[in-house]
């Protein structure tokens, strides 16, 4: 603070009148004193009739000053006592007019209703959304089955390079990470099993555990939650952002459907993508699991590879692929539906891109569930 | 009152590079107090690169940056730094408000980060200055993406004027604007800098707001400033592009306006 409270205002009262004197620097910086000030000058006192601030000796004015002297003024005629400035300086008068103009009338700030009713309305308003987001997930595969129709009729308007284009993000840039990540996978697979299985000395069976496991089930799935989580998440971003740079918006201006251009070429690209990563994926899980059960449980690469070829068959790997293609048509769909779904907002993409994740991620895992079902009763 | 005259704002022989292209090559320019200086030049000439190299967005190769006499490169303590930003307001020209926020905690940001007042006033002052800049109160409480390109300048200049700054860069205030609007924007920032006595550099192509608002102007060519002074030295000029620009069909539109 430059000057002491006392010399920013004080003031003498006669009969009725008060004179305040207002001095030194009434800037953003004194801001905080000078409210105080200003509050204790404004508390109500019977029986007063006029009041005047001499504001001549004042050095600097900004704004805040400005304000705080025109929020004194109001209260003194709120309460019909005669209020005014005098000595304003010439350079001020601007300033101040302009925070003189000010209506300050801001729309009372909406009502919260009690904490009961808004849970019970929040609820509602989830399973609403739960609802309308199952029947714009339908609807959006409707648009892509259209789309992808339309191109099937006019193949011309495919947009193969764009689909090449995705395929080699999605697909060749994945495959290192999908890679390292699913040897692990099965290292880890094979670890545990020998660990527990050579307690009764079934050490031999955490070659049918890995083979089975990785085919059928687990290669598929982290391939789909990595893809999800690294390509799913992308589309979402990319579209969205577009989105609200209303590049979508002129695409369909000019007669283009976002679906068909935009779309179409993702979801095909991570159609075709994640089935050759599941298969390349399920290999190196397998290659982790030998090198495990060879390193760690001294099962010997012939012993492992000639029990895992009397373990598994042909089919064992194509109930696995089977499920690959139907889970990345979940993935992109999704991805794409919400990046269509980004508001104006930084915000709102963020939320998008993790809805996106999560939803894809929850969808798949339902899928595989159904698959289950459905290979278990068909007796697969 | 400060000196009127006073420079805040020294530049001196600044080279800025970007990925090895020389945009900026040894521009030397004042701002002074209680001043509205007017920044031009072609499209892609630099002149926002040298706004974002002044208010330390880009680094520059050589030359000296002072800001109310202090030299930038000789700050090394975060506090006087933020002293200076302090001092000044920056308008983008997008707007650049935080989306995520309201209008009012959009104005109300630096105000929390600087100031030490209580909630009330804060919002007050928020008011007044989303008022000051034309707007009404009720867009207190509504987000940028709910707002009109203009609202959106609007809300920005209140923003850039939170904690009435001594300095205000404006960077391209009245593109996007309808003339209407363009010529509210120009008036507003006239009135804004004769209450304060602001010193506001800013970088426009609008000649309605060259010839309505700027007491000097600084053109910028081939990386250098080419010419600076008054609109009639500019209107003199036989330099052959500030001839294209100040005597083009649109700049006679601007002088007929004038007129």
């Amino acid at each position: 603070m430059t000057a002491g409270t006392l010399t920013l205002l004080s003031g003498e009262s006669d009969r009725g009148h008060i004179r305040l004197a207002a001095a030194g620097s009434w800037t953003a910086e004194n801001a905080g004193v000078l409210e105080s000030l200003i509050e204790a000058a404004t508390r109500p006192i019977p029986a007063l009739k006029s009041i005047s601030i001499d504001t001549a000796k004042i050095e600097r004015l900004d704004s805040f000053g400005a304000w705080l002297l025109e929020r004194a003024l109001r209260t003194w005629k709120e309460r019909e006592c005669d209020a005014e400035l005098v000595g304003l300086n010439e350079n001020y008068r601007g300033l101040f007019d302009k925070v003189h103009v000010g209506t300050q009338k801001l729309p009372p700030p909406p009502k919260r209703p009690n904490s009961i009713v808004a849970t019970l309305d929040s609820v509602g308003h989830t399973m609403a959304a739960v609802f309308a987001d199952l029947i714009l997930l339908a609807q959006t595969v409707g648009s892509v089955i259209a789309a992808f129709g339309r191109v099937v009729l006019h193949p011309s308007r495919f947009r193969f390079t764009s689909t090449v284009h995705h395929l080699e993000r999605v697909g060749w840039h994945a495959l290192p990470i999908i890679l390292l990540i699913t040897v692990l996978i099965g290292a880890i697979l094979a670890q545990q099993g020998i660990f527990h299985f050579r307690k009764f000395g079934a050490d031999i069976y955490v070659v049918d555990m890995v083979g089975v496991l990785v085919l059928r089930e687990l290669g598929v799935l982290i391939v789909c939650i990595m893809v999800a989580g690294r390509s799913g998440s992308s589309y979402t971003a990319e579209i969205g952002a577009m989105k609200m740079r209303e590049e979508t918006d002129a695409l369909r201006t000019m007669g283009f459907d976002p679906v068909e251009v935009l779309i179409l070429p993702r979801i095909l690209a991570i159609v075709i993508a994640v089935p050759i990563l599941t298969l390349f994926g399920s290999l190196a899980a397998l290659y982790g699991g030998g090198l495990v059960a060879w390193l760690y449980g001294g099962i010997s690469p012939e012993v492992f590879l000639s029990r895992l070829r009397e373990t598994i068959n042909v089919q064992t790997l194509e109930v696995g692929m089977m499920k690959a293609p139907f889970m990345a048509l979940v993935i992109g769909v999704v991805a794409c539906m919400e990046g269509l779904q980004v508001q104006g907002s930084a915000e709102s993409l963020g939320e998008r891109t993790t809805n996106s994740v999560v939803k894809s991620i929850f969808l798949v895992i339902v899928l595989d569930g159904l698959f289950a079902m459905f290979f278990a009763s068909i007796g697969l | 009152m400060a000196n009127a005259a006073e420079p805040v704002i020294q530049v001196k022989d600044l080279v800025v590079e970007l990925k090895s292209i020389r945009i900026l090559n040894g521009v030397t320019l004042d701002v002074h107090r209680g001043e509205i200086l007017g920044f031009v030049g072609a499209s892609g000439a630099g002149k926002s690169v040298l706004t974002r190299t002044i208010v330390g967005l880009l680094p520059k190769l050589e030359g000296k940056i002072e800001v109310f006499g202090t030299d930038l490169d000789a700050i090394d303590d975060e506090d006087q730094r933020r002293e200076i930003e302090r001092r000044w307001g920056i308008l983008f020209q997008q707007g650049a408000l935080f989306s995520s926020l309201t209008v009012g905690q959009n104005v109300e940001f630096p105000m929390v980060e600087y100031l030490d007042i209580s909630p009330r006033l804060m919002t007050e002052m928020a008011i007044t200055k989303l008022e000051m800049v034309g707007l009404k109160p009720e867009v207190y409480r509504k987000y940028p993406s709910e707002l009109s390109g203009g609202m959106i300048k609007r809300v920005a200049l209140a923003r850039a004027l939170a904690l009435d700054p001594e300095i205000l860069f404006l960077d391209e205030p009245t593109s996007g604007l309808d003339p209407i609007s363009a010529h509210e924007f120009d008036q507003l920032i006239l009135t804004l800098q004769r209450t304060s006595q602001m010193a506001i550099f800013m970088v426009t192509h609008d000649l309605d707001s060259l010839y309505a608002t700027c007491d000097r102007i600084a053109v910028l060519l081939d990386g250098k400033i080419g010419l600076a002074g008054n609109i009639d030295t500019m209107l003199a000029s036989e330099q052959p592009w500030l001839k294209a620009y100040f005597h083009g069909a649109r700049a006679r539109a601007g002088q007929h306006g004038k007129q």
